[in-house]
């Protein structure tokens, strides 16, 4: 019997009932103490000072690169770029490839999946270029067919797509899709945000071109946040932010860059949320993903038996989901589900999850979310269920 | 706070079986109102004549607290010059964010003041004011 709830200050007492990972997930204590003891003990500006601090701050910074780099497999240190989130890594591809590489006439394909984040920036480039974003849809089973990667053709220059989806759970067929990408000449941005707390990411394996994730869904503290881009790429891309640390030479009028990774990081970095994020890819390492699947998948098919024997919930989950449910109560609005929900100390989502499109592709307004993340138990699930059956008891002589 | 309090009889009975909620035969004005956190839409229509809201209805989707407040506020100004609608529009606002009322401002409000324990509850203060706000925008638009 595994008890990771333990590891988890704000979960350990058991009074809240937090399945709103996928928004944010809690942090383990070996977490927290990192970044305490990065400014207890080793708080500098890195790349800058010659003495001890700062050279030891740098040596941490360089270690937490290295480290993100093992954990997605990725060939070389420099193609990790530290950002403040997955949001930040998205507009620097949009903005340092997009707007370099999308000509009139050419194509950028994304999913109707995607979190606003992987969809905005997209929009705003195809904008500005003149070119066209086309959508992957979803079938019946909410999952998108092959017959749909048609639409990745020789006028595609980029594909933007989710790992797995922040509403539905969906995990697209990525191999599929980056395969096909690549025999046309597109390259592929993935985003890795919702998927990295539960699934191995190999970007080599994949053959992503771009990869990006955000710490804080991954047990890491808020405003770090990482960008893999082959090598290739990067080194050709002009900066996205300008300022220190991101310069060789600086003269009145011209500025030379400073080479991977460095051009892509101006101003003072997040280095305790580097550090952080290490020690949260050094805490899934020690449980492992298959662990972490097993437990989670466990928590994942009880919530759903429980779900569906409640027969005034309707459910909108892909099959191959393993860590999200969004749901409804018939003819009561989410919004009201999950404030009793909250007076019951059960933290859900509600809303559009930041994904308005594929709200409206399944002709829905806003649906309640529950994510899982290592900490969930069956337990957990029980509560929910005697808090909706609550809840149903109240608004039934209303709703009819 | 006990959620039962904000959820009573007077806001559930309003969010499901509203008079109000239909569309008006020949309204002079409409605007729309929405809140993108929840994706909650609502149109009122209204038929103001001589300065005064002679008629007023709303339709489209959104919670318990969106749909109740909105039509509780048609009940309450319904009839009201334009000029105490805004005024008791001010009211409601100031209450929601927590504002001290006086108590003559609070007779005012007669039922809107069942949703006082909103200002309790951030989160859901956008939903609350969401018609409040629509009408009050329509109301200027006028001028």
């Amino acid at each position: 019997m595994y008890n990771f709830q333990k590891d988890f200050p704000l979960i350990k007492s058991g009074k809240t009932v937090y399945l709103d990972s996928g928004a944010t997930s809690q942090k383990p204590k070996c977490v927290l103490d990192e970044e305490y003891s990065f400014y207890k003990s080793f708080n500098a500006n890195p790349h800058r000072g010659t003495y001890y601090l700062s050279e030891k701050a740098t040596e941490k910074y360089n270690h937490a690169r290295h480290t993100v780099a093992k954990f997605i497999n990725a060939k070389f240190d420099e193609e990790i770029i530290f950002t403040k989130n997955a949001t930040e890594a998205i507009n620097l591809v949009a903005y340092s490839y997009g707007l370099e590489n999308i000509n009139n006439q050419d194509k950028v394909v994304i999913s109707i999946m995607e979190h606003h984040s992987n969809l905005v920036p997209w929009q705003k480039v195809c904008k500005t270029k003149k070119a066209k974003l086309e959508y992957l849809y979803l079938n019946q089973n909410l999952q998108i067919e092959d017959s749909e990667l048609e639409k990745i053709d020789s006028n595609t220059k980029i594909v933007a797509i989710t790992m797995l989806s922040n509403v539905i759970g969906d995990r697209p067929n990525l191999e599929k899709i980056i395969n096909k990408a690549h025999s046309v000449g597109a390259i592929v941005l993935v985003d890795g945000t919702q998927a990295a707390c539960h699934i191995q990411i190999d970007v080599q394996k994949l053959d992503a071109d771009f990869l990006v994730f955000s710490g804080h869904k991954m047990y890491a503290p808020l405003g770090i946040g990482v960008l893999y881009g082959k090598k290739n790429l990067l080194e050709n891309m002009t900066p996205f932010l300008m300022g220190g640390d991101m310069i060789e030479y600086v003269n009145e009028q011209s500025t030379t860059f400073a080479p991977l990774p460095n051009k892509f990081e101006a101003g003072t970095q997040n280095i305790a949320g580097a550090v952080a994020l290490e020690k949260a890819i050094e805490y899934i390492s020690s449980i492992g993903y298959d662990t972490i699947q097993k437990v989670e998948k466990e928590v994942f098919d009880y919530a759903i038996t429980k779900l569906k024997q409640l027969p005034y919930v309707d459910l909108y989950v892909s099959p191959n989901s393993t860590s999200v449910i969004s749901f409804n109560i018939k003819n009561i609005h989410p919004h009201d589900v999950s404030t009793f929900l909250a007076s019951d100390n059960i933290c859900v989502r509600s809303g559009n999850h930041c994904a308005q499109p594929l709200l409206k592709f399944l002709n829905l307004d806003s649906t309640c979310r529950i994510t899982f993340a290592i900490y969930s138990t069956k337990n957990d699930i029980d509560k929910l269920i005697d808090s909706l059956n609550k809840i149903y008891g109240k608004f039934k002589k209303y709703i009819g | 706070m006990d959620i039962n309090s904000l959820y009573s009889e007077l806001i559930m009975e309003h969010s499901v079986n509203s008079p109000y909620k239909k569309e008006l035969s020949h309204p002079s004005c409409s605007s729309l109102g929405h809140n993108p956190n929840c994706g909650d839409e609502i149109k009122l229509e209204a038929t103001i004549e001589n300065g005064i809201i002679q008629d007023m209805a709303f339709f489209g989707h959104g919670c318990a607290i969106s749909q109740s407040s909105t039509s509780i506020m048609i009940d309450l100004l319904k009839g009201k010059t334009t000029q105490e609608a805004k005024e008791i529009i001010e009211i409601f606002i100031s209450m929601i964010k927590r504002e001290k009322l006086t108590s003559e401002q609070k007779k005012r409000l007669k039922n809107a003041l069942a949703f006082e324990n909103v200002s309790n509850m951030p989160s859901r203060a956008k939903c609350a004011t969401l018609s409040w706000h629509t009408l009050e925008n329509l109301l200027n638009s006028l001028q």
